[in-house]
């Protein structure tokens, strides 16, 4: 039997009970894996994402290097686990066109030039996957990147757009990305004012576009501070402790 | 125009200052503003804007003494495991001294595969992979110590202005220290009490390296463990 669920109520909140233009909570980390050379950790809305970054190091295989810049790898990965019924581990069409949208989004950024006939590995495993997983992804890499200490013109910003009973909403859930009638995943990359990715499934009119777009930009700076943030709390908590550990002695 | 004060930490893509700067060491400059390319500290030395980087890996620079591990034996040389995305070259005339023979040597026996060498680099240009000489003084195959690893970018730190730091270490804990800037550290001393004292303090060093104070932490931190 099917039911037709609203997604907008009376009141104009959504499924999970957030405003049009909210996001979903998020939270991030960094460095968690100790043997990569930059690791993060992301949980926007049920997205649980790790990504773990390597280089660069010698292309391997040889083939592969390039004699100008070095070579961006990307393996976007779901694990069997992450979604409603078991996905099969090996990669799907989706995933692979992931794994190259994504590539695709942080080269701009990677001052590739600096490290030539190396190659730098981008792992990305979703643990658990909701609505945007692609966006999530490449907010958690550009943080592995910078973790891992390599040069970043900036850090790359994902976040979506989607429509749904004829409104604009930010940031759809996984549900809202189901039954919606359109769906659109930006990245941004705002220190250059550029955006590095742009898909949409469904269909937008011009208006919607240039608002959606809009509103996507600007849900995106607000993920940036977040991202900032981030990267800089784990020495920020190390000089307080030691700080502390000062004021005790004396 | 300044955005930070000095020795503060900064993430990629952050601007840093803008109008008539020199952008340095880890920066890039774009519409006269310059912006950081790594996680790190921020410092400024006069009209030059540069970035003190946190973490990343060694770039083999020519001059640098390293420290690395034969990967592998080729037919008139060894790959050495640097610690780098580039692989160094060691030529086995430049460890032997003469004409080499494969009917009478065995490159093997002079150095096998997972062997450790202190090694200086001779040339590097990125489009070539870098060579390496282990003819010198202090330079050679090491028999004995333990190695430690930093994150390379903290080797400046370790060292210390003109030696400041590592001499504090050498003294206090009377072990001899080579630092590799590849981020690797050889630790030699007899009384393994006081190498294990030397180690913590390099992992002290690495954990508190964007502090202010810290020589005089460890130094403290080197008095209260030999008390012990």
């Amino acid at each position: 039997m099917v039911t037709v669920q609203k997604l907008i109520n009376e009141e104009g909140l959504r499924v999970d009970g957030r405003r049009l233009d909210e996001l979903r909570p998020i939270r991030m980390e960094v460095g968690l894996l100790a043997n990569a050379d930059g690791s993060a950790y992301i949980e926007h809305g049920k997205n649980k994402i790790i990504v773990a970054v390597y280089g660069p190091k010698e292309a391997q295989p040889k083939h592969v290097s390039l004699h100008d810049r070095a070579v961006v790898r990307c393996r976007y990965h779901m694990a069997p686990f992450s979604t409603d019924e078991r996905k099969s581990p090996a990669p799907s069409r989706r995933e692979i066109e992931i794994s190259k949208v994504v590539r695709e989004a942080l080269e701009p950024v990677i001052f590739t030039e600096y490290f030539p006939r190396s190659m730098i590995d981008i792992f990305i495993e979703v643990l658990q996957s909701d609505g945007g997983s692609r966006c999530a992804a490449i907010t958690a890499s550009s943080l592995a990147l910078a973790d891992a200490g390599i040069p970043l013109r900036d850090l790359v910003v994902g976040c979506a757009v989607g429509k749904v009973e004829g409104k604009l909403v930010l940031d759809p859930s996984d549900i809202e990305d189901k039954l919606g009638e359109a769906d659109m995943p930006i990245a941004f990359i705002p220190v250059l004012g550029k955006i590095s990715l742009l898909q949409m499934d469904g269909m937008f009119t011009e208006e919607e576009f240039i608002k959606a777009l809009n509103m996507a930009k600007e849900a995106c700076m607000k993920i940036y501070a977040l991202q900032k943030q981030t990267l800089k709390e784990k020495y920020l908590q190390v000089e307080k402790e030691v700080r502390e550990s000062l004021t005790l002695k004396e | 125009m300044r955005m930070f004060e000095r020795r503060q930490l900064v993430t990629p893509g952050e601007l840093l200052a803008e109008g008539d700067y020199i952008a340095g060491e880890n920066t890039y400059k774009e519409d006269n503003k310059i912006y950081s390319q790594k996680l790190g500290l921020v410092d400024f030395d006069d009209k030059k804007v540069f970035v003190v980087p946190l973490r990343g890996k060694y770039i083999p620079k020519v001059g640098d003494v390293v420290i690395g591990q034969i990967s592998d034996v080729s037919l008139n040389g060894w790959s050495v495991d640097i610690n780098s995305p580039y692989k160094a070259i060691l030529s086995v005339s430049d460890v032997t001294g003469k004409a080499f023979s494969p009917k009478l040597d065995s490159l093997t026996k002079i150095l096998g595969i997972g062997e450790i060498v202190i090694g200086k680099i001779t040339a590097f240009d990125r489009s070539r992979d870098p060579t390496l000489t282990i003819k010198g003084s202090g330079l050679g195959r090491v028999s004995d110590g333990l190695i430690v690893n930093l994150t390379p970018t903290k080797v400046p730190r370790l060292i210390g202005r003109k030696g400041s730091m590592i001499n504090i270490l050498k003294r206090e804990t009377g072990c001899e220290i080579v630092v590799g800037q590849n981020g690797r550290i050889l630790i030699l001393g007899k009384n393994p009490k006081k190498v294990e004292l030397a180690v913590k303090a390099i992992k002290m060093i690495e954990e508190q390296a964007h502090i202010s104070g810290l020589t005089d932490r460890i130094k403290s931190f080197l008095r209260a463990g030999r008390g012990e």
